[in-house]
């Protein structure tokens, strides 16, 4: 409990220290990396700490907060969250290392942008850590707030659009769970006597509640969970938030808070609502799948870097929905190491792809042309990123893609088939955007505008060339500096590590997936066994 | 009732032959009904203050002695609350003080200390937002050619000024404890008349308060005539209602009235024409659902100091009475008139969320915002389980924190003209004045009913009662409204933060003591409740009514 505590209560500190500092960038600036790597270690001890197939919820504890509706605040975690507590430990102090010298918008201090992420950090460690249902669905919502704030603050031309939208959409699905989560409380009462909140009591009674009232509570859950996630009817909000956010947010929105979604059915959903799960699959699989179909060709058409990233992701979102509802463990482990791999790789794309617009101070994907060639380095960078985005075999997402295909296809052949359609589609968007911006001479205005200074884009003689002709000539535009490399790498050595060597995600991850299976009262079919 | 309250205050314990004599006299529980005593005296006191202590020297006294009688009643109410926890009846049965009584007394009396702290303010506006003592310049000579309403207001403050008058009408404070005694007599009332003339206590001093502002004479006249005349209407149906029921019970009491229609052939129609005329009465003074015209406007003239009061304690003297006619007079017979009852709350919630998105002024907004919290104190109300009763009364003690807060906050807000109230005089506040801000948003996530504001204890512990209670349809259309309600709110944050400040926009004056004060009461509460909500939850379910 203690580690945990220190987990979530870090941050915290880190917060209010550094908002304290916001007034002095200089030093609000490294107290804010120390406390994120502080955070890290940490999280790396817990890590180790961790005993994979031990107790359900590890380093748990609880103290009572509202006896009078059975709540207390209870932490503790299993293996999926585990790993995704790791991953923003990770991610964020790469965001705080990336954000260290961006433009911001006026009036506004980095202090106070650093001292909002490490709030959002500690909300989503505890969201991630919490095992009572009503401190999640606390949790949950205030989680909005710094990001609305972060967006709104912080973001690009029409923040305050997207900050708004994001916000309603996100705190309406939290709403529509409260309901189930009252529900349930009140089943709970009126089945044993005592109303709880807790998530171990109520999954038990639950487990025997009637259907009807299961797909009450299942389709209450699923709204916020289909939201945060996003699923494809529910999606809007998402490329409107990673268009608008700043790239450091837009790490932590597409990264980490998505996850809440899918994580969310996987914690909440499956064992609390467990036969409706099953009777309503085919409705999230439908979703899943349609989303894998419409992200991948939504990203192919997009002009604008971001919202490409944020299709990319509803893609993704599908799989991972497609092999949470899949109910085989093969499939579900596929599901939860995608939610790590995913957030390594798209984590890496976003930051690159901020790299990029950093250089051309443009979105558009028509303002870049032929960058390779200049910034060699940078170019290496998207092309690892988009390669593990398009789970390349030997990067890390192919991992989990392949397990989520190959768990999914004995109980679900049909969706499973459409959905490997997505493979190819992937290939095709990334591949498009890594040959639009990089490859061939140097294009675009913002591309040439930085080679050659301002004008440049429209009068190509004026370009800076070498002896052979050629527009080597760097101008304005650099490749990677040591700050970038040094935050990219820890990016790509995961990338290839868990790639050829996923053993210690998986490891993790599976005791709690086969947990939640046998929560749910599915057992494997037979033939599924081979694979792995 | 003051009458009454006062010559108990006055006598000493009657003894000896007097109290052979007076053989009809009825017995007084002194421990039970000793804060609404002292709240009366005092308003007696303040009256006599009035008439006989200098001009000059009135405001010091007269806030000495409310803000003072308020904390001594709350004294005793505190002392006492252990030993009349078991119920008590006194003054003949008129009044029936339980625990939830006592709970919304001790609400009624922090909400009013509060209220009575923004109305004290002199600072903000030099010499408070009342009208001035000396009005005989600004009345006497009306400016030629322009209006008394705003912004032509302006010149009549100036001239004030000129005049030296900076002083403040003090008849505001007795005025205010008089309408708070009114507000406890109702909510212990334990038959319908004392009911009836506690409406009246609280109401008159309320519809004269309206009107008493410094500034925008005209809004703050129409919203008193306004207010007035929509209730005296409401009094009469209450009235009409109360007639009804005698004719249908053969007696006012409330515990008549339950026995009566526990068991009886007696005609329904008088029952629910006479139910439903009183009920009326009743959601007119709470600003619920289609009884709420008055609502918008008499918030948006009264002065801020006075809106908040009547906001805050209004709200939660008007739900308590209605809780205590449904839970003690009406639970037989609940069967038949639930729905009607339902069909309010939602009505009152989609009104008060879609007519709120429209509003261009921040006080016409937090009404609107009023009346949807108001809808969701009926999803309460209507439960009629002890959950249901609890939570409710911990709904009215923190929204009541919250908009004393919010009002609080609003009457800082101003342009040369005075209070800024217009929406896009807001914009840009944060980088003028972060810390308002900051408190402002804090208040509106309360009133959207974020985690960890008392805002959200409150839902939370109505939404859950209810739908133990069975109401689960009313409880997911209540979600939905809180969720679109959410956009009311962040409308106002996008307003401060997000947009850049007019150059000519309004400046945030400097707090006094007396709305510091306020305001701190308001957020830390608003903060506490929602943090530590068992503070203010055990107290609530500590029992029902008593008749």
């Amino acid at each position: 409990m203690n580690l945990l505590l220190a987990l979530i209560l870090l941050p915290l500190l880190g917060a209010a220290v550094v908002a304290l500092l916001r007034g002095n960038e200089r030093a609000a600036k490294p107290a804010a990396l120390v406390c994120a790597l502080l955070e890290l270690v940490l999280a790396a001890a817990a890590w180790v700490v961790y005993e994979p197939g031990g107790a359900r919820m590890q380093l748990a504890g609880s103290v009572e907060w509202i006896p009078h509706y059975g709540v207390s605040l209870s932490f503790g975690l299993d293996g999926i969250a585990l790993v995704m507590v790791a991953v923003i430990a990770l991610l964020v102090p790469l965001v705080l290392a990336f954000s260290w010298g961006e433009r911001l918008p006026a009036g506004r201090t980095r202090g106070g942008f650093f001292a909002l992420l490490l709030l959002e950090q500690s909300l989503t460690v505890a969201v991630f850590a919490a095992t009572d249902v009503f401190v999640f669905y606390v949790l949950f919502e205030i989680m909005l707030i710094p990001m609305y704030f972060l967006i709104g603050g912080y973001g690009g031309e029409r923040r305050q659009y997207a900050a708004m939208k994001f916000f309603l959409y996100s705190f309406l699905g939290g709403l529509i769970m409260l309901a189930s989560a009252i529900g349930a409380y009140a089943y709970a009462a009126e089945t044993t006597g005592v109303g709880t909140f807790d998530w171990a009591t109520l999954k038990t009674v639950l487990a025997d509640a009637p259907t009807e009232v299961q797909v009450w509570i299942f389709l209450g859950f699923f709204a916020a969970f289909a939201i945060k996630a996003p699923l494809v009817p529910l999606h809007t909000w998402l490329p409107d938030a990673a268009e608008q956010a700043p790239i450091g947010v837009a790490v932590i929105v597409v990264g980490v808070l998505d996850k809440v979604g899918t994580f969310g059915f996987l914690r909440y959903s499956l064992p609390l609502a467990p036969d409706a799960s099953q009777l309503l699959a085919p409705l999230v699989l439908t979703l899943g799948v349609i989303g894998v179909l419409y992200g991948s060709l939504q990203a192919f058409g997009q002009t604008d870097l971001k919202r490409l990233i944020a299709y990319v992701s509803i893609a993704h979102f599908g799989f991972i929905a497609l092999g949470i509802f899949a109910f085989t463990s093969q499939a579900q482990v596929g599901a939860a190491s995608y939610m790590v791999n995913h957030s390594i790789a798209t984590g890496m794309l976003v930051l690159v792809v901020g790299m990029i617009i950093a250089r051309g101070g443009s979105t558009r994907i028509a303002d870049y042309g032929g960058m390779a060639g200049v910034t060699p380095l940078l170019g290496g960078m998207l092309l690892i990123a988009g390669l593990s985005t398009l789970s390349l075999p030997g990067t890390n997402s192919f991992v989990s893609e392949f397990l989520v295909l190959i768990g999914s296809f004995p109980t679900r052949p049909v969706f499973t088939t459409l959905a490997t359609l997505g493979l190819v589609l992937a290939a095709v968007y990334v591949l498009r955007l890594y040959q639009r911006v990089m490859q061939g001479p140097p294009s675009g205005t913002a591309v040439l505008d930085a080679v050659g200074g301002p004008g440049a884009a429209t009068d190509p003689e004026a370009l800076p060339r070498d002896d052979s002709g050629g527009a080597t000539a760097r101008g304005t535009l650099r490749d990677l500096n040591g700050r970038e490399i040094g935050l990219l790498t820890p990016l790509v050595v995961l990338v290839v590590l868990l790639g050829v060597y996923p053993a210690p995600v998986l490891d993790v991850i599976t005791p709690s997936v086969e947990a939640t299976m046998s929560e749910v009262g599915v057992t494997d079919p037979v033939t599924s066994q081979g694979g792995n | 009732m003051g009458v009454v309250a006062q010559a108990g205050a006055a006598l000493p314990p009657p003894s000896g032959v007097l109290a052979q004599q007076s053989a009809e006299m009825p017995s007084i529980q002194y421990a039970a009904v000793a804060p609404l005593m002292i709240v009366l005296g005092a308003a007696c006191i303040g009256v006599l203050v009035e008439a006989f202590v200098p001009a000059g020297r009135r405001w010091p006294v007269q806030v000495g002695i409310s803000l003072l009688a308020v904390l001594l009643a709350g004294v005793f109410l505190g002392l006492h609350a252990q030993e009349i926890n078991t119920g008590a009846t006194t003054l003949a049965e008129t009044l029936a003080v339980g625990p939830a009584t006592l709970f919304l007394w001790g609400t009624l009396l922090v909400l009013s200390f509060g209220a009575l702290l923004l109305i004290a303010d002199r600072s903000i506006e030099p010499g408070g937002a009342f009208v001035a003592e000396t009005n005989s310049v600004s009345e006497g000579r009306p400016p030629a050619g322009t209006p008394v309403d705003a912004p032509g207001a302006a010149s009549a403050a100036v001239m004030d000024r000129a005049a030296g008058a900076v002083g403040m009408r003090t008849e505001v404070f007795p005025l205010t404890l008089f309408s708070l005694g009114g507000m406890m007599v109702f909510c212990a009332a334990n038959d319908l008349l004392t009911m009836f003339v506690a409406l009246e206590v609280l109401s008159l001093p309320l519809y004269l308060l309206c009107g008493l502002a410094r500034r925008r004479r005209l809004l703050s006249q129409e919203a008193a005539v306004k207010y007035f005349l929509l209730g005296a209407f409401a009094s009469a149906f209450f009235l009409y209602g109360l007639a009804l029921l005698y004719g249908y019970a053969g007696s006012v009491q409330l515990s008549e009235i339950a026995a009566a229609t526990a068991g009886s052939l007696r005609s329904d129609t008088l029952l629910f024409a006479g139910l439903g005329l009183v009920v009326v009465g009743l959601l007119f003074k709470g600003s619920v659902g289609p009884f709420h015209l008055w609502t918008p406007d008499v918030y948006h003239g009264a002065p801020t100091s006075v809106t908040g009061f009547m906001a805050a304690c209004t709200k939660v003297a008007a739900f308590g009475g209605l809780l205590r006619l449904l839970h003690v007079a009406f639970e037989a017979s609940s069967w038949e008139w639930h729905w009607v009852l339902w069909t309010v709350a939602v009505l009152s919630m989609v009104i008060g969320v879609v007519l709120g998105l429209t509003q261009q002024d921040i006080k016409r907004m937090i009404a609107y915002s009023s009346i949807a919290h108001a809808g969701f104190l009926m999803v309460g109300s209507i439960t009629l389980t002890d959950r249901g009763l609890a939570a409710t009364l911990f709904y009215l003690l923190a929204y009541g924190f919250t908009t004393l807060a919010v009002f609080g906050v609003v009457s800082l807000v101003r342009t040369s003209e005075g209070e800024a109230t217009d929406l896009s005089d807001w914009a840009g506040l944060a980088k003028r004045s972060p810390l308002v801000a900051g408190v402002f948003t804090f208040l509106l996530l309360a009133l959207a009913g974020i985690p960890a504001t008392s805002g959200f204890m409150g839902k939370f512990a109505v939404f859950s009662a209810a739908f133990s209670a069975g109401m689960a349809p009313l409880v997911v259309i209540a979600l939905l409204a809180s969720a679109l309600a959410a956009y009311l709110y962040i409308r106002v944050i996008v307003l401060m933060f997000f947009n850049d400040p007019d150059p000519n926009g309004p400046t945030v004056s400097v707090p006094g003591a007396f709305t510091t004060a306020a305001v701190t009461l308001g957020v830390v509460m608003t903060l506490l409740l929602g943090v530590v909500p068992m503070l203010a939850l055990d107290w609530a379910s500590v029992g029902g009514f008593v008749s």
